[in-house]
């Protein structure tokens, strides 16, 4: 009962975006069948392009879309390097019975890195495509013409794509030489074409895992223990015995009910009697960072060490010193984690919304021991995820329960498991010193974080059923990049950053989009800030002076231009019941990506502590853009979520596990209080792709931070910024 | 085991319902096969669910399928096609006012029972009518884009 649309073309009426009318997803059919023999080889051309017969042309990768709309991207690309119309091009992503491993899809890279795969998969098809209709017609590759997937010679005869490789294979590898298209020549890449999946999702008729059906298939879910860690103790099963249909699945202390309807399920899980021991042990959100401060360590590691921090923080008078806490926050996935799984004696199907499908089967196949051939991951939309969200963990559960059954199993989590379950990002702490010298500018400036360290060559977290089911398995931790940008982007002549790598961290922790960076830009901006208030300088013109980048430079007076800057310290000394203030931020993200400057403007309710951020104005570098609107579109998401995340996000616990469980306990940012976004995408000196949005996440909560500080005078080291906590501060502040 | 009869998108249909108060949503979604409203929270704080019943947008999640018996249920399928969208739907097209698009049926059922009592909204107005559908993306000033443009077409 697959409602998978097919074979629709779309025929939009748009205006401004470039619209087009495109093959949806053709080969979309993922009915459980079985997988047709294809390349998988990454280095491949047959791996990532098929030619049928009419023309009409496959792409299919690893790389997901999980709403970021590089769908859209990567068509245009293929349509590029190929020169056919981009109608023509149906997709396929992440099924790893049909899809090359292209590596997980997370960190913006998706295009840097998977993109420009493609791109090479396209070039090399179409050299190969030459070299085949040079045959065909009889003519010197040099005399050759293509266009709209034909290809001619100056007396006029022609080959079709179709006609040269129809439903056969290019058997040549992905050339790193093949010509690619100059980009004067450039038809689709650069234009604002709209996304192929939109009208399908705007009216109700995308299949999202959420809505994936099959034939014989169990609603299920999974009851989660009261504190994280818990022994089963005993299951009342007679307590569910009026609801039909409805029974328990009980492995060691995993444990879930299933029916054959889904409120069903649902109500039986709630109405369950379990009795639960044991668990718990955490610190709660109160304590952590006191926690985090004497965690065991599991190395040191300096990110930079130029000059001499200690000798010049030493020999000035002028020193500073503040620490940084930020909290543990969630996916907060809009739509809880699903999956659905066929387990069968000689094969494993998962449909699922993970970012890395080709990781989540080896992991399965491990862990289960089923040969990896014997297991296929289909990807599916779901909501949007931010880095790795519970959708891996539920994909376990239906594994281990269709297992145990014999039956198709869908698992949905309710919103409690979500919230009080997802992978978190990390809790951070940051200590950070520096000194002035006689003329206000920074001469040390000395960083040490306390984050939880990526461990190697062993997978990246444990799933949640696994580990209740007591299935052996390995058991690592992996938090991506989360050290990066945590010193300043800006030219300081004694500077060291060292991280200590702790060896575990409250909660499962995940990669939560741009890992790490917004916590650590709290951090550095917010003290650099503090300095410039110290020098009695203007925040902008303080930051210029120690930039020698002009890139840089010029972002940041891009932005103050906009926001029509004046210049004068921080604080602004006004008064009333409301205060305003502006604040701004450069970072270089990754000291190697995007560099970007941002400022925004807040008010403060003196009486309340409410924080709003009215108006963000953003200036991004931004290389060779395929679709410059989902650039925009990923740029203004992330910093919209990022203002969510400083003014309002802290996975909150105590000692058993997360009470933050719903919208009421870990709100996010509400349509009344969202700012208004201006984003410039300012060309790159440099021609390739850069990752398309997270960088947007990272000056966020420092410009938020400095702009409380211009308005209050208040500085806040702590996020999220919550009214209590401003109110707080404003009311010491008024003590002091 | 009870039948529920169901005005839906213009149509009638019955459904056994082992619990009168099971919620809208999983009739719709379940038994009727009606895709657009989505599950988010379960408890009407996140919008995603919403459903029109005679005019009015309702959390589908918080209401049980007993209540909305012989009434008119209008989802986000029975408001237009990708081939014939309604000016909402069409409008959140044109300002690409989507990226996961999980929220999205949430924020067109609020915008289009606003917009049939106030055809011509301030931008506050609009703000207000959503304020219970959250977007964990981050769309919110494409999506306000979208709704004023509906009001104008």
């Amino acid at each position: 009962m697959n409602q998978m649309m097919l074979g629709r073309r779309q025929f939009l009426k748009g205006s401004g975006a470039l619209v087009v009318a495109f093959a949806m997803a053709d080969a979309l059919t993922v009915e459980a069948q079985t997988a047709p023999q294809k390349s998988l080889a990454a280095d491949a051309v047959d791996s990532y392009l098929v030619v049928g017969r009419d023309g009409k042309v496959t792409l299919y990768t690893g790389k997901v879309d999980i709403g970021t709309g590089a769908r859209v991207a990567y068509r245009q690309i293929v349509a590029e390097e190929l020169d056919i119309p981009i109608e023509r091009i149906a997709m396929v992503e992440g099924d790893t019975a049909l899809c090359p491993d292209q590596g997980g899809t997370g960190g913006s890279t998706g295009i840097v890195n998977g993109g420009m795969q493609i791109r090479q998969a396209a070039a090399s098809a179409r050299q190969a495509l030459l070299a085949m209709a040079a045959k065909t017609l009889n003519a010197q590759p040099t005399e050759l013409v293509v266009a709209e997937g034909v290809v001619r010679v100056r007396d006029g005869h022609s080959v079709a794509y179709g006609e040269l490789v129809g439903d056969g294979h290019f058997g040549v590898k992905l050339d790193p030489k093949a010509p690619l298209k100059d980009a004067g020549q450039y038809r689709y890449v650069g234009q604002p074409v709209q996304r192929p999946d939109l009208p399908a999702k705007m009216t109700g008729r995308h299949t999202y895992v959420h809505d994936f059906r099959l034939a014989n298939m169990l609603h299920a879910r999974v009851v989660r223990p009261v504190a994280i860690g818990a022994t089963l103790a005993e299951v009342d099963e007679g307590s569910i015995a009026n609801i039909p249909g409805a029974r328990v699945v009980r492995i060691k202390d995993f444990l879930a009910v299933v029916a054959e309807r889904e409120w069903n399920a649902v109500r039986a899980a709630k109405q369950l009697r379990v009795r639960w021991t044991g668990g718990g042990g955490l610190p709660g959100s109160d304590r952590v960072h006191a926690a985090i401060r004497t965690a065991e360590v599991a190395r040191n590691e300096d990110l930079i060490k130029q000059g001499d921090s200690a000798g010049a923080l030493r020999g000035s008078p002028r020193r500073f010193a503040a620490t940084y806490e930020w909290p543990a926050q969630s996916h907060a996935s809009m739509g809880p984690s699903c999956a659905v799984a066929d387990y069968k004696p000689d094969n494993l199907t998962v449909w699922s919304s993970s970012q890395g499908t080709h990781g989540l089967r080896r992991n399965l196949a491990r862990d289960l021991n089923i040969p990896v051939e014997q297991v296929r991951v289909v990807y599916m939309d779901g909501s949007g995820s931010y880095g790795s969200n519970g959708s891996d963990d539920v994909a376990a559960d239906a594994v281990l329960i269709s297992r145990e059954l014999g039956r198709p199993v869908r698992v949905q989590w309710m919103r409690e498991d979500e919230h009080g379950f997802d992978p978190k990002g990390p809790p951070q702490l940051l200590d950070l010193r520096a000194a002035l010298d006689a003329s206000g500018n920074i001469a040390a400036w000395e960083t040490e974080a306390w984050l939880p360290e990526n461990t190697r060559n062993l997978r990246s977290r444990p799933m949640l059923a696994f580990l209740a089911a007591g299935i052996p398995q390995q058991v690592g931790q992996s938090v991506a990049q989360v050290q990066g940008n945590a010193y300043p982007s800006y030219d300081l002549p004694n500077m060291t950053a060292t991280v200590h790598w702790l060896k575990s961290t409250p909660l499962r922790p995940s990669n939560l989009r741009a890992p790490g960076k917004p916590g650590n830009v709290f951090a550095v901006e917010s003290f650099i800030d503090e300095l410039a208030a110290a020098a009695n300088r203007d925040p902008l013109e303080f930051r210029l002076a120690h930039l020698k980048d002009d890139f840089g430079a010029g972002l940041l007076k891009r932005v103050a231009e906009r926001m029509n800057w004046k210049s004068r310290p921080s604080p602004n000394r006004t008064n009333g019941n409301v205060l305003l203030g502006r604040g701004i931020t450069y970072v270089w993200y990754k000291h190697m990506d995007n560099r970007m400057a941002l400022g925004l403007e807040v008010s403060v309710e003196r009486a309340t502590g409410k924080v709003r951020v009215t108006r963000v104005v953003a200036a991004v570098e931004s290389g060779l853009m395929i679709n410059p609107d989902a650039v925009k579109n990923q740029v203004e998401g992330n910093i919209m979520q990022a203002v969510s995340r400083t003014l309002l996000e802290e996975v909150v616990f105590d000692q058993s596990g997360v009470t933050s469980v719903n919208w009421a306990s870990y709100p996010i940012l509400t349509f009344p209080d969202a700012p208004s976004i201006e984003v410039e995408l300012v060309g790159s000196p440099r021609d390739k792709p850069l990752g398309a949005g997270e960088a947007a996440s990272a000056p966020v909560p420092a410009a938020i931070a400095n702009a409380v500080f211009d308005a209050t005078g208040a500085r806040i080291r702590r996020v999220p910024l919550t009214p209590s906590r401003v109110r707080g501060a404003l009311v010491s502040q008024r003590q002091t | 085991m009870a039948n529920v009869t169901l005005r839906v998108n213009g149509r009638s249909q019955t459904i056994d319902a082992d619990d009168p108060n099971m919620p809208l949503l999983y009739a719709l979604r379940d038994d009727l096969g009606l895709h657009g409203p989505k599950f988010g929270c379960g408890l009407g704080q996140c919008g995603a669910c919403t459903v029109m019943v005679d005019g009015n947008a309702v959390r589908s999640c918080q209401t049980s399928v007993s209540q909305v018996q012989g009434r008119e249920i209008i989802t986000l399928e029975g408001l237009g096609s990708p081939e014939q969208m309604h000016k909402v739907q069409a409008a959140f097209v044109a300002e690409q006012a989507a990226q996961c698009g999980y929220c999205t049926n949430g924020m067109i059922m609020s915008a289009t029972a606003l917009l049939a009592k106030t055809p011509k909204p301030t931008e506050a107005q609009v703000r207000q009518a959503l304020a219970g559908n959250l977007c964990r993306c981050g769309t919110h000033v494409r999506i306000l884009r979208a709704v004023m443009r509906a009001a104008s077409a």
